[in-house]
């Protein structure tokens, strides 16, 4: 083996990639807690996870920039470095849209979003579709970055029930409004999370095929 | 102009070592084909082997066709015509030891031109091609051997080009020379692919990637893969090709 310094930033880079994805995914898991248990502390919490993800997004850009500028590599190590250039972004955001869940979830009631079965369903498959995403990235596992992709149908038919069911409790009682317009938000950064995760999958699958079939 | 290379089914042997093996390629016409591989991948024979710089070399042998511009390579042609067709320049620039007019003027010369008028427009525009003439123009008498690595490179590509040949081959061209003078040749054969076939050995990759449209990666004298530059060094079809570009071996 050759160019042994250039194989361990490589490696390097996959490590950083995987840990900033599990700040993504313990950002979002505090988050959707605090939703349903009104947790005081929580906000700090995944405020802190969000700028923990903006430095790594950095650290990584600067792994990436440098391993590009050093090594000039070609290929799959051209692609994945191109990927994670990507798929770093996309994890920023959804530190981000985990901020404005918990940041909301101060003002929505625990008790009564936790009633709403179908929210709950929500935030757990737009969890799932992260973690999914994360995992297909670590094992270079094609077919599971395409389930994540199919995935993001359930969470936009999600979506979709939910806003109804908010826009029928406004008209049946507006006084409540002001919480659905709260939840409404919640439901659209879920849904957001879900796109991001559904385009960290499209990265893993360029990474490994050159070609964005997402 | 330029003339389309054909290689079908070539193997060349020196003695009993077999240095290619059943290689076929088809190098286009205005375009700058590479070849790329480890040392001792047979790279450097096949280039040589076009136009006939082998034939000498004890125990050669070539099975299999080679044509340029629709003719056989190994079929009657008369060496010096085929060397008038297709032009070589070295790794290390070799000017005789003569006045930079001379150089150029040798191919020309050795042809039969003999006007000086003549053979004077013949120098100016193989310098001017070669992107050396503002440089030497008002010391064209002065020892080619005066001028820097860069220019005596530049100098080699004008003599190949004096004799009006429709192909050049340049081996390792660069490897001797600084980034500037590396970036000038590179130029200039970017600009000579609008009228000659070029076919460039190299062993750096990124001026492989650089400035060919189409790469050949050769492995212990087997053609692993030839396609366009930019695929196979984004998506290569063959993992030996991947494996050698990303520097996992050679």
């Amino acid at each position: 083996m050759v160019r042994e310094g250039y194989r361990q930033r490589l490696e390097e880079l996959h490590t950083e990639l995987i840990r900033m994805g599990a700040l993504c995914e313990e950002a979002i898991s505090r988050a959707v807690d605090g939703l349903f248990s009104g947790a005081p502390g929580l906000r700090e919490h995944v405020s802190q996870l969000e700028r923990d993800i903006d430095l790594k997004e950095r650290e990584i850009e600067s792994m990436c920039v440098r391993l590009l500028i050093r090594e000039q590599p070609v290929a799959g190590d051209l692609r994945r470095i191109t990927a994670a250039q990507r798929m770093i972004g996309d994890m920023e955001r959804i530190g981000d849209q985990a901020l404005d869940i918990a940041e909301l979830s101060v003002r929505v009631s625990g008790a009564a979003a936790a009633r709403d079965g179908h929210i709950a369903d929500m935030a757990k498959a737009a969890s799932k579709m992260l973690t999914d995403s994360v995992d297909s990235f670590v094992g270079g596992d094609i077919d599971a970055a395409r389930a994540v992709i199919a995935y993001d149908d359930i969470v936009d038919g999600l979506f979709s029930e939910i806003r109804d069911e908010l826009t029928d409790q406004i008209s049946a009682n507006s006084a409540g409004a002001a919480r659905c317009l709260d939840l409404l938000m919640i439901i659209k950064y879920l849904e957001r999370i879900g796109d991001h995760a559904s385009n960290i999958a499209e990265w893993v699958i360029y990474s490994i095929t050159g070609a964005r079939d997402g | 102009m330029g003339a389309e290379i054909e290689i079908s089914n070539l193997s060349v042997y020196y003695g009993a070592v077999r240095a290619l093996t059943d290689v076929s390629l088809n190098i286009p016409e205005h375009g700058i084909t590479a070849f790329i591989g480890p040392s001792g991948c047979g790279k450097s024979t096949l280039l040589k082997t076009i136009n006939r710089m082998n034939d000498l070399v004890e125990g050669f042998r070539a099975e299999g066709g080679v044509t340029v511009g629709g003719r056989d390579v190994y079929g009657g042609i008369d060496v010096t015509q085929l060397r008038k067709r297709v032009g070589m320049v070295f790794q290390k620039p070799n000017p005789f030891p003569m006045s930079i007019f001379d150089n150029v003027a040798y191919g020309p010369r050795t042809h039969g031109v003999r006007a000086r008028a003549k053979l004077e427009a013949a120098v100016e525009k193989s310098l001017r091609d070669a992107a050396i003439w503002d440089e030497v123009k008002d010391r064209l008498r002065r020892s080619a051997l005066s001028l820097s690595g860069g220019q005596q490179q530049r100098l080699c590509i004008a003599r190949a080009l004096a004799v009006g040949p429709q192909a050049l081959l340049l081996d390792e061209p660069t490897s001797a020379l600084d980034p500037i003078s590396t970036s000038k040749i590179e130029d200039l054969v970017t600009q000579l692919k609008a009228e000659y076939t070029i076919v460039i050995v190299t062993h750096n990759m990124q001026q492989a990637a650089r400035i060919s449209d189409r790469t050949a990666f050769f492995l212990l004298g087997e053609l692993i893969e030839h396609g366009a530059t930019e695929e196979l060094f984004s998506m290569p079809s063959q993992k030996k090709t991947e494996d050698y570009i990303t520097g996992r071996f050679g």
